[in-house]
């Protein structure tokens, strides 16, 4: 099963709560893998403190062109939506940031000039941390597009019972590049102006991708009542509230796992853990209904 | 003009906080809302929308279910899987698995050929029906290019909306992006233009950005060009990593930078510790705001934290903008 951990909002602890869950779960006797698909700025492994076994270079297809081979017929230039190939009078201008790997240029291309090669976006990491396997992937500063390395991480996946999947903040092409394929979506917020805001934007896409869905509120006693009432109205399960515990916070600061040092959140998370295995099963409690 | 975009790398560390006061304090400025995905600001900003745009932005494949013949040429050529495969039936001595071999193999992809490859292995079912998940398409329009009988469309996607408002503190732009769509960095770049647009219109000397989380697309759209860089941090373990990621950014684009730390006082040697390498790194710490729930019972009200306190971070925050104010100066001192 793939449980995916999101938000709308940045900052409002998908980190915390995939790195416990999974923590909880490989405790539990759970075979565990821990994906972090956060890969602007992945943070699972300050908590985890994974051994990483293997770390490689992740690739990415871009076109090279055999100008001894072009004729500049341009057709490579016409089929590309993102401007990664052009065709300029006598010269063919490759932009290897914009291009999407689509393969069209080197399909299209009537001479056989085009070539694809790999082309270094970032790196993904394996290794374990205690009981959980650990996987992530880490975008080279300066390269803009996410999704192409975020599927190689979902790719990377070690065949566990359990896949926790740690999703980038927002609601656009990395977040749904991150929940493709995922059994239930785990969907945390905090109780503000803010964080509801982008609760319903990620309620929303969630909802688009028809998936199952559950909410937990972290710092639950810091704001107003109207993240809790929203998610009354439209049926969306509450499936956990954390307080708003300066131990967390403290634990969280120095790196370390809240459900690690204190029993209250082992048992917490453990209760998060189960409650998703059963609404997963049950579709008409996933917060799909209305 | 001067363009200071605040982001941060990790989330929720407060950038928008931070924007709303700046907005406050700086007036007049044009406020540009560049966090697209989940933008924020106009909570604080109570906007009155006074023109709104659609956003047109790449392509999206559909399926003309009455032309298409079935030969999957779009399943062969697609590498995004956007390609869906509706279940079809088949008769009972079928030696036909639906394996979809011969679709993925014929390599001249000619739909009369792979038809007679079923028919012979006794494939009585319907054709199969393709059609194209609008949210794992990609737009790349290789399926429409090689698609046999032309039967697939390739209209222009509509990706969201921006709009241009008054606010109490200026002028103000900011976007919507629709549900699952993509291409956040060129609506990053179409809020930019209008708030510079604005800026020259009203003549106003400074815009503020707020900029989106990360380290990717839209967030190097939103600081490319720009005069300064603030990153809004937090003395964690999370905030000091993400900080030197968007430090290397900075770099990569050339574009000076500021740093701020956000609740600094939650963990004192941590702040320390990024102090010590904004030091090294030869970045100037502009401020440091301490924790203060004065920050979020604003946002209940619907206002920048300035507006409602004299005291504690509100007084943190004037601090951090003369800082700030004050480098915006000293840059057009030399460029004058």
């Amino acid at each position: 099963m793939k449980i995916a951990v999101a938000s709308g909002k940045g900052g409002t602890g998908k980190t915390t709560v995939a790195t416990n869950l999974a923590w909880v779960a490989s405790d539990r006797g759970h075979g565990v893998a821990y994906l972090d698909c956060d890969v602007e700025e992945p943070n699972g492994h300050l908590f985890l403190n994974p051994r990483i076994s293997v770390s490689e270079p992740a690739t990415r297809l871009v076109p090279e062109v055999d100008e001894a081979k072009c004729t500049y017929c341009g057709r490579c230039g016409e089929i590309c939506q993102f401007s990664a190939i052009v065709c300029l009078g006598r010269a063919i201008v490759v932009n290897p940031d914009m291009c999407h790997a689509c393969g069209g240029c080197k399909l299209v291309c009537p001479t056989g000039a085009i070539t694809e090669v790999p082309r270094e976006m970032g790196r993904i990491d394996r290794g374990d941390a205690a009981k959980v396997q650990f996987v992530r992937g880490l975008l080279n500063v300066g390269e803009a597009m996410s999704p192409p390395l975020i599927r190689k991480v979902l790719a990377a996946a070690p065949h566990t019972d359990l896949v926790l999947i740690d999703a980038p903040p927002g609601t656009s092409c990395p977040v749904i590049a991150s929940l493709r394929g995922s059994d239930y979506v785990l969907l945390v917020t905090e109780p503000t102006p803010f964080g509801l805001h982008d609760l319903k934007l990620a309620v929303d896409m969630v909802r688009a991708l028809k998936l199952p869905f559950g909410v937990v509120i972290n710092r639950a006693d810091s704001g107003d009542e109207r993240t809790r009432a929203y998610c009354a109205s439209n049926r969306i399960p509450i499936l956990l509230e954390i307080p708003d515990d300066r131990r967390v916070a403290e634990a969280y600061s120095r790196g370390e796992l809240a459900c690690v040092g204190m029993d209250e959140y082992r048992e917490a998370f453990a209760n998060l853990l189960n409650r998703i295995l059963e609404v997963a099963q049950s579709p008409r409690q996933t917060g799909m209904g209305a | 003009m001067k363009e200071l975009v605040i982001i941060s790398g990790k989330g929720g560390s407060g950038k928008t906080s931070v924007a709303a006061s700046f907005a406050v304090l700086a007036q007049p400025a044009v406020i540009a809302d560049c966090d697209v995905d989940a933008a924020d600001l106009h909570l604080l900003m109570s906007p009155r929308i006074n023109e709104r745009h659609e956003f047109h932005s790449g392509h999206e494949a559909v399926i003309r279910q009455e032309d298409c013949i079935g030969c999957g040429a779009c399943l062969a050529h697609c590498r995004f899987e956007a390609v869906v495969r509706m279940p079809t039936t088949f008769g009972s001595n079928s030696v036909c698995k639906d394996c979809e071999f011969c679709v993925r193999s014929c390599p001249v992809r000619v739909n009369e050929m792979i038809r007679a490859m079923r028919e012979s292995s006794g494939y009585q079912g319907d054709e199969a029906a393709f059609y194209i998940d609008p949210v794992a398409c990609e737009g790349c329009g290789v399926c429409v290019q090689f698609c046999p009988v032309q039967a697939i469309d390739f209209p222009e996607c509509l990706c969201g909306e921006w709009m241009v408002s008054d606010t109490r503190c200026g002028p103000m732009v900011h976007a919507r992006l629709g549900i699952a769509a993509e291409n956040s960095g060129k609506l990053v770049c179409t809020v930019r233009r209008e708030a510079r647009r604005i800026a020259e219109e009203r003549n106003h000397e400074l815009i503020i950005v707020d900029g989106p989380p990360g380290i990717g697309c839209p967030v190097i759209a939103s600081i490319t060009g720009s005069d300064l860089v603030l990153a809004v941090t937090e003395p964690t373990p999370s905030g000091e990593h993400d900080l030197k990621r968007v430090v290397q950014l900075a770099r990569h684009f050339g574009i000076p930078m500021a740093v701020c730390i956000n609740k600094w006082d939650i963990n004192e040697d941590m702040s320390a510790r990024i102090e010590t390498f904004c030091n090294e790194q030869s970045i100037p710490l502009a401020g440091k705001i301490r924790y203060d729930q004065a920050l979020t019972r604003s946002q209940i009200q619907g206002q920048a934290v300035v507006e409602a306190e004299k005291h504690g971070a509100a007084a943190d925050l004037r601090n951090l903008w003369a800082a700030i104010s004050a480098t915006l100066l000293q840059f057009s001192n030399h460029a004058a």
